[in-house]
């Protein structure tokens, strides 16, 4: 609704700016200065905790840094990354990751997709159903996790005696199912909204015109909603694949990675505060930040998703 | 819409109420464990047989948690607070200033918010404690910022441009400065997206985990979803889990009620930053 506008009003104004740049006025020269001047305190916080930490992180991994060994000390070249990709707990450690990034992913964009249908056609109280929606979304994470893991302890739990008196949490494979739900009822939420606003894109026209050609349902949904919400759907899925790639908390209070269900960042975050191994640790760190570079790559590479925000940049 | 049968009817509210228990049961779980007495946190049922305050008391007379739930609030407040006003000067410069390398810093701030979190951890673990930042107020809250920025940039961008571009060329014909064209005449328009993205934020904040157990080591510091973590029972081998329920809880409320309050502004927020660009 109001995207439509926007483009008009704010395309205009832009083009007679472009005719006028070659000759970059005072005007333009002073609001040029104002634009950097703007942006560079966001500019250099964001550079300060990111960038130069990365940046220490890679030199930190050539080194042997064990906090136990202060003296010990020693540039090490790329013998920590042999290290780390030649140890089974980091290969278990990925799959782990991937098995619940891929199951949690695909399973929240079909329940999200329901979400979003059914807020879409509310007869009722349609505020009320997306506030109470919203609250798992809200929830502390850690407090949404004890709950699951209070629910699944054995002979305290509702959902562990509605199930035998059983101890998932102990088990590596029924542990995982229980991570994923965990985080499947925490982020269909946000995929449900973001679909949502996808949804309200496609107009009703269109659905009604294809009713009246005698369309069925299904297929109204796999002609007409789905290619107009593709790039909606690539958004959600971008941003929900790098979240729950990064998947940490609900790992560390439900199991705290025991019987294998350690993700990559529980891995790297023992290195650091179990094995006191700086080197080790910041080695997985930077692996975990190229594992998130290709993703992001391939999704707006290989699926052409439009990065949020690339069309700020065009307008 | 189309008319509606009463079929449809049924069958879509039945639709709601799912969504609706789906959201609450694991919630309500909680709220019905912290209320249980001692002894009959070892009962599975799902309400409590008797009611106690008990937990609540408790939590709430150790510096154990007061002392977290303080520094979440303050963390909070104050990331929020400095990630809202610089993401407004980036988002302002965004939406409505021409100047090259525009698109760099959108690609950058898109970046940060892809990043890894604990690619950060060792680093910054090893700088803060360089810096005497570890275990301190700062420590969480520049990092907190720094997370906060894109999300901020992204939403109040969105909702920049959705203002009238005239008023603020009006304002400069009227003699006013760039700047004060921000101030006086951008600003109190932009004031809603403002309070969209502090909510965003602060939700951010209040609920990051990873960063808040690996940056602190003591009450000093500790938020209280990191402090929750660290509650002991009597002994060693007891889960202290009423106590950890009613603190649960207990941060959950704040949510409870931005939700109730803000639902329209949160999902105004999450989706402009998104799906509209």
């Amino acid at each position: 609704m109001s995207t439509n506008t926007q483009t008009v009003t704010v395309g205009a104004p832009a083009e007679t700016r472009a005719k006028r740049r070659p000759q970059l006025s005072e005007g333009a020269r002073a609001e040029r200065r104002l634009g950097w001047m703007l942006c560079a305190p966001a500019v250099l916080v964001m550079i300060a905790v990111t960038a130069y930490p990365v940046g220490y992180a890679i030199f930190l991994s050539l080194e042997r840094y064990n906090l136990e060994l202060p003296q010990a000390i020693k540039f090490v070249g790329l013998s920590n990354y042999g290290a780390v990709l030649s140890s089974p707990f980091w290969w278990k450690a990925l799959v782990v990751t991937v098995i619940i990034t891929a199951f949690s992913v695909a399973i929240t964009l079909v329940l999200g997709m329901l979400l979003a249908t059914v807020l879409n056609r509310t007869l009722f109280a349609r505020g009320t159903v997306r506030t109470i929606s919203l609250i798992p979304y809200g929830i502390v994470t850690v407090a949404a996790a004890y709950s699951w893991q209070f629910a699944w302890t054995p002979s305290q739990g509702y959902l562990s005696s509605a199930f035998n008196n059983s101890a998932p949490l102990t088990n590596q494979v029924q542990a995982i199912i229980v991570i994923i739900i965990a985080e499947i009822w925490k982020t269909t939420p946000f995929m449900g909204l973001l679909l949502l606003a996808g949804l309200s894109l496609v107009p009703e026209d269109l659905q009604k015109a294809a009713m009246v050609d005698g369309a069925t349902a299904w297929q109204r949904f796999t002609r007409i909603t789905l290619p107009l919400m593709k790039p909606a759907i690539l958004v959600a899925l971008l941003f929900r694949t790098l979240d729950s790639f990064r998947i940490f908390d609900n790992i560390y209070i439900l199991t705290g990675g025991n019987n294998g269900t350690g993700s990559v960042s529980i891995l790297g975050y023992d290195n650091l505060f179990n094995a006191l191994n700086l080197g080790i640790g910041s080695a997985i760190s930077i692996l975990i930040f190229i594992a998130v570079a290709i993703i992001a790559v391939v999704f707006i590479k290989g699926f052409g998703t439009a990065a949020p925000g690339t069309d700020i940049g065009r307008r | 819409m189309a008319a509606n049968t009463p079929r449809q009817w049924a069958s879509w509210g039945t639709a709601n109420l799912v969504v609706i228990a789906l959201a609450l049961i694991p919630v309500l779980w909680l709220v019905s464990l912290s209320f249980k007495t001692p002894t009959a946190v070892l009962d599975p049922s799902y309400f409590p047989a008797q009611w106690t305050w008990g937990n609540y008391s408790g939590i709430l007379k150790t510096s154990q948690f007061i002392r977290p739930l303080i520094n979440s609030i303050g963390i909070g407040l104050i990331a929020t607070f400095i990630a809202v006003v610089l993401a407004s000067m980036a988002a302002y410069a965004i939406a409505r200033l021409r100047f090259p390398g525009k698109s760099v810093l959108i690609g950058m701030a898109l970046l940060i918010a892809m990043f890894p979190q604990i690619s950060l951890v060792t680093p910054m673990f090893t700088i803060e404690r360089a810096l005497g930042l570890f275990n301190t107020w700062p420590g969480l809250i520049i990092p907190y910022v720094a997370f906060g920025l894109p999300l901020g940039i992204y939403t109040l961008s969105a909702f920049f441009r959705e203002i009238p571009w005239e008023l603020e060329k009006a304002a400069k014909v009227d003699g006013a400065t760039p700047f004060q064209a921000f101030i006086r005449v951008i600003a109190p328009l932009a004031a809603p997206g403002m309070v969209t993205t502090a909510i965003l934020v602060f939700l951010f904040c209040w609920n990051e985990f990873l960063l808040a157990i690996s940056l602190t080591s003591t009450t000093a510091s500790r938020t209280a979803p990191a402090s929750i973590a660290y509650f002991s029972g009597s002994s060693q081998f007891s889960v202290p889990t009423g106590p950890i329920a009613a603190a649960a809880v207990v941060i959950t409320i704040p949510i409870i009620i931005f939700v109730v309050f803000f639902q329209r502004r949160i999902v105004a927020g999450l989706t402009s930053g998104a799906v509209k660009g």
